[in-house]
């Protein structure tokens, strides 16, 4: 009776949870929305700007004649030089904090700096190249200034991902290596790399999608907006990047630039999204392959 | 096995008194020592897990190390190759020879060290890579590049652990498409590949079946005219088919060592007969 | 007789031996070299920031710039009172937190407590793509889509505005909020949640008396991550936010945030060395020290939250 009793002071308990369930159906629903108005927005608005003359004409001051090509060409020299110096100092320092660290104050110490570099500001970078990398080591408004400001901006991301993928290889593997007599370096070099490749790969390809996408730290060491040729001197040259174009054309007033920012959006996005399917396409195929 | 109160009461104590020594042991002692363990302690941060462990190891025997979990073998195992090294905050005290030699002196090559002692694991482990280089990996990180002195060593090895009419034709598959038992076969053949002189095993057929652990044993069996062998094991009637020695441990303590037929059919501790035949553990 | 050979080996240092030894130890330092960069990353950015700020603040003083309220560096007469840059950091962080805290919780608690796993396995990727969507993106989204409904139902609304900054903004930081907040509800035990059912709660009950209370700090560690972000944003609210620096609490009046004022700077030819270019690094420091003891806050609580669960 005083079950039956309990239950009837609450008789709205079943539509209550049924519609906080629709509810958070509902958010979830507008998350994805958001996801698709935000690509059919810009593809719809920036498709009949695209064109292979887009592509490959410099910037201008008309709207009909601008296209992309310097900063096309400026964001491939910079991921280039951001992949060089950001890959192997990110992927020796997991290395070093996985497999050669041991647990010390040391090595907290270098993991709570790299998770909270990984959550300064991107602009903050800039401002840590526009000191370093400009002024100091008079490096100028280049590329590889530029570069270089990127590669620490992914930095902790290359390391968190490879230390991960690192941790993932069976403790099993390494004690075989080591039980045969390989040193610490043979172990990791012939057997934990390529098991952890993968996973790093992923990491990595990540990393300079991020690189690719931002503005910010490039606006505050100079990447300029109007560059009517391609870097020739890496260390000297002014240079522009596909999302500084995109800033550049979305900060005119006039609307024929705000179609040709959609549609270096949609130049933009192809690259991103084609990284990210590789990246999905390398962790779907060499990820399960290894089975213990 | 559980069993009544009245164990524990006698087993908190455990006494070590200079075991081999008293027992009937003539055939064993006979042989040359090839490992002596002299007064081992052994820690994990604060905790002790082995305590004052003396132990010979006899040349070309098998010796076996039983006791139930926790009680310090698979730990003094791995102290014989110094695999306890790869654990932070571990230390040792005491002395661990191998042909009369110091394994913990300073300026011991570790990496040296495991070329003779190899080990074979309770899981088997095979490298994610073929069968040959598997096999070619212990003299490959030794320095050995010929490809004809590299095919050679992993017949004999592959052969040494009668391994070979099974994987003869696919030495080129990965390692991980074998069943279990051949994995542990092939990490045999692995360990043999550095030419050591201990082979050490953890429990090496416990993930197997009986199948599988009847051919690791006529393995082990074969082996010990070349190798002398260590061998963990929980399983009573293993280590009386395989082993010429056994220790038995009990919480970090060495109870009792002597010659398994003596062992088995008149042991010296009332805590070792309790255990060998099944009363806990 | 190798028997002994070899033995000699074992504790013999030299030849091959020694070379191996000596190309470790190099090994050693490259890697150790590598780890290096990171802590040189921040004593870096600290010392930047420090040295120019303190260049800056030999003619401005640190009262002035903490209180004062009004904002024009680059024009005469100038004032640096970095309050309203606060105000409009304030105004774009609150007002994303407030169209991204219930949507992400709410997504998070649909994808760990109702969602089929296909469901999640659709939804969890997308959201990766929403999160890799670059931030200019966003700000040209801001400008050239949300800003004119806006500006449609409010009539009152000037251009820029901070509320489509905030809207933008507060889709960009939702992936934060439900990636994170979604491990930590999953990783609430089941046997509470069977506990409450015994009880003969429903699944509301449960949710929001028992497994939401029990995640509680790691939800409160990714809002603090994603207000975080929302601080530190730069692009979007650069395009949408405007270029005004105002004391104001409304929406729908152009402002600048901390950030946009840095690139304002920046994109103009203020001459290195001039006070006007110390002040980003002045402002600088401080969008530095606020986001860090934020990130420091939620890292912590994090920390907490896997050593309870592991």
């Amino acid at each position: 009776m005083k079950l039956h009793a309990h239950s009837k002071s609450r008789p709205y308990a079943k539509f209550a949870s049924t519609c906080f369930a629709v509810m958070c159906g509902f958010c979830t629903v507008l998350s994805v929305l958001v996801l698709l108005v935000v690509l059919w927005n810009i593809f719809s608005y920036g498709w009949s700007a695209l064109s292979w003359n887009f592509v490959t004409s410099w910037p201008s001051r008309f709207p009909a004649k601008s296209g992309i090509w310097s900063a096309l060409i400026g964001s491939l020299y910079l991921i280039g030089v951001t992949a060089v110096v950001s890959v192997p100092v990110g992927v020796g320092a997991a290395i070093y904090l996985e497999e050669y660290a041991p647990p010390s104050r040391w090595r907290t110490l270098v993991q709570v700096n790299i998770a909270n570099l990984a959550g300064v500001p991107s602009i903050v970078y800039g401002i840590l190249g526009l000191g370093l990398f400009v002024r100091m080591m008079h490096l100028n408004r280049s590329v590889i200034a530029g570069g270089l400001t990127l590669s620490l901006v992914v930095l902790p991301i290359i390391i968190l991902s490879a230390q991960e993928s690192l941790r993932a290889v069976p403790s099993t593997i390494r004690q075989a290596s080591y039980a045969l007599g390989a040193t610490r370096w043979q172990t990791i070099w012939h057997q934990l790399l390529p098991v952890a490749l993968p996973g790093i790969l992923t990491g990595v390809i990540l990393s300079l999608s991020r690189a690719l996408g931002e503005a910010a730290p490039l606006v505050v060491v100079g990447a300029a907006t109007f560059v009517a040729f391609t870097p020739e001197n890496l260390m000297t040259d002014e240079f522009s990047a596909l999302p500084i174009q995109i800033f550049n054309w979305t900060e005119q007033p006039q609307k024929d630039f705000h179609q040709l920012a959609a549609a270096g959006i949609i130049v933009l996005l192809v690259v991103l999204i084609s990284m990210n399917a590789l990246a999905i396409i390398l962790r779907q195929r060499f990820g399960k392959k290894v089975k213990w | 096995m559980s069993e009544a109160a009245p164990i524990p009461l006698r087993v908190t104590t455990p006494t070590v008194r200079q075991p081999a020594v008293a027992r009937n042991v003539t055939e064993l002692s006979e042989r040359a020592k090839k490992v002596a363990a002299i007064d081992v302690d052994f820690f994990y941060g604060t905790h002790q897990a082995l305590h004052g462990i003396s132990l010979e190891v006899p040349e070309n025997c098998v010796t076996a190390l039983i006791g139930p979990s926790g009680c310090g073998k698979s730990t003094f195992l791995r102290c014989l190759n110094r695999m306890n090294d790869m654990i932070d905050e571990t230390a040792l005290k005491g002395q661990i020879l191998l042909d009369g030699i110091d394994i913990y002196q300073r300026g011991t090559d570790v990496v040296e060290l495991r070329k003779r002692v190899g080990m074979v694991f309770q899981k088997s482990n095979p490298f994610p890579k073929s069968i040959y280089e598997n096999v070619a990996y212990g003299p490959r990180v030794a320095g050995i590049k010929k490809r004809a002195v590299l095919d050679e060593i992993v017949e004999k090895c592959l052969q040494q652990s009668a391994l070979w009419d099974e994987v003869e034709n696919r030495l080129d598959d990965s390692a991980l498409q074998l069943s279990g038992g051949q994995q542990q076969r092939l990490c045999i053949a692995r360990a043999l590949a550095t030419n050591p002189d201990v082979l050490l095993m953890d429990e090496p057929a416990s993930a197997l079946d009986p199948k599988s652990t009847a051919a690791i044993e006529d393995l082990i069996f074969e082996l010990k005219s070349n190798y002398t062998i260590v061998i963990v094991t929980h399983n009573m009637q293993q280590a009386a088919r395989v082993s010429d020695q056994t220790a038995f441990f009990y919480e970090g303590h060495l109870v009792e060592v002597g010659s398994t037929t003596d062992m088995f059919t008149n042991p010296g501790e009332k805590k070792t007969e309790d255990y060998i035949t099944g009363r806990f553990g | 007789m190798p028997q002994i050979a070899a033995t000699e080996v074992l504790i013999a240092s030299r030849g091959r031996c020694n070379l191996r030894t000596v190309f470790e130890g190099i090994l050693h330092a490259v890697l150790l070299a590598c780890a290096v960069v990171s802590i040189i990353t921040t004593v870096g950015i600290v010392l930047v920031l420090l040295l120019e700020s303190l260049q800056f603040f030999r003619d401005v003083s640190v009262w002035e710039f903490l209180t004062g309220t009004k904002w024009s560096p680059l024009l005469k007469p100038q004032h640096f009172g970095i309050l309203p840059l606060f105000c409009g950091t304030f105004l774009v962080a609150a007002g994303s937190s407030v169209i991204a805290i219930p949507i992400g919780l709410g997504t998070a608690i649909f994808l760990s407590e109702y969602a089929p796993p296909v469901v999640r396995d659709i939804v969890k990727p997308l959201l990766e793509v929403l999160a890799g969507i670059p931030s200019v993106v966003f700000g040209y989204l801001a400008v050239v889509f949300v800003s004119p409904i806006i500006k449609e139902l409010f009539p009152s609304a000037e251009v820029f505005n901070a509320a489509s900054a905030c809207i933008v903004v507060g889709f960009m930081i939702l992936p934060t909020i439900v990636s994170l907040s979604e491990d930590v509800l999953r990783s609430v035990p089941r046997s509470l949640r069977e506990a409450a059912y015994a009880l003969g709660a429903t699944k509301l009950d449960v949710t929001v008396g028992v497994v939401v209370p029990a995640a509680m700090s790691g939800i409160m560690a990714s809002f603090l991550l994603a207000i975080a972000r929302a601080v530190g944003e730069t692009m979007a609210v650069t395009l949408a936010a405007g270029a005004t620096p105002k004391l104001t609490l409304s929406f729908f009046e152009s402002i600048q945030t901390m950030t946009a004022y840095i690139v304002q700077v920046s994109q103009g030819d203020t001459p290195a060395g001039t006070l006007e270019y110390r002040t980003i690094f002045a402002v600088g420091l401080t969008l530095f020290i606020f986001t860090l003891s934020l990130n420091v806050v939620a890292q912590w609580i994090l920390n907490r939250v896997r050593e309870k669960y592991e």
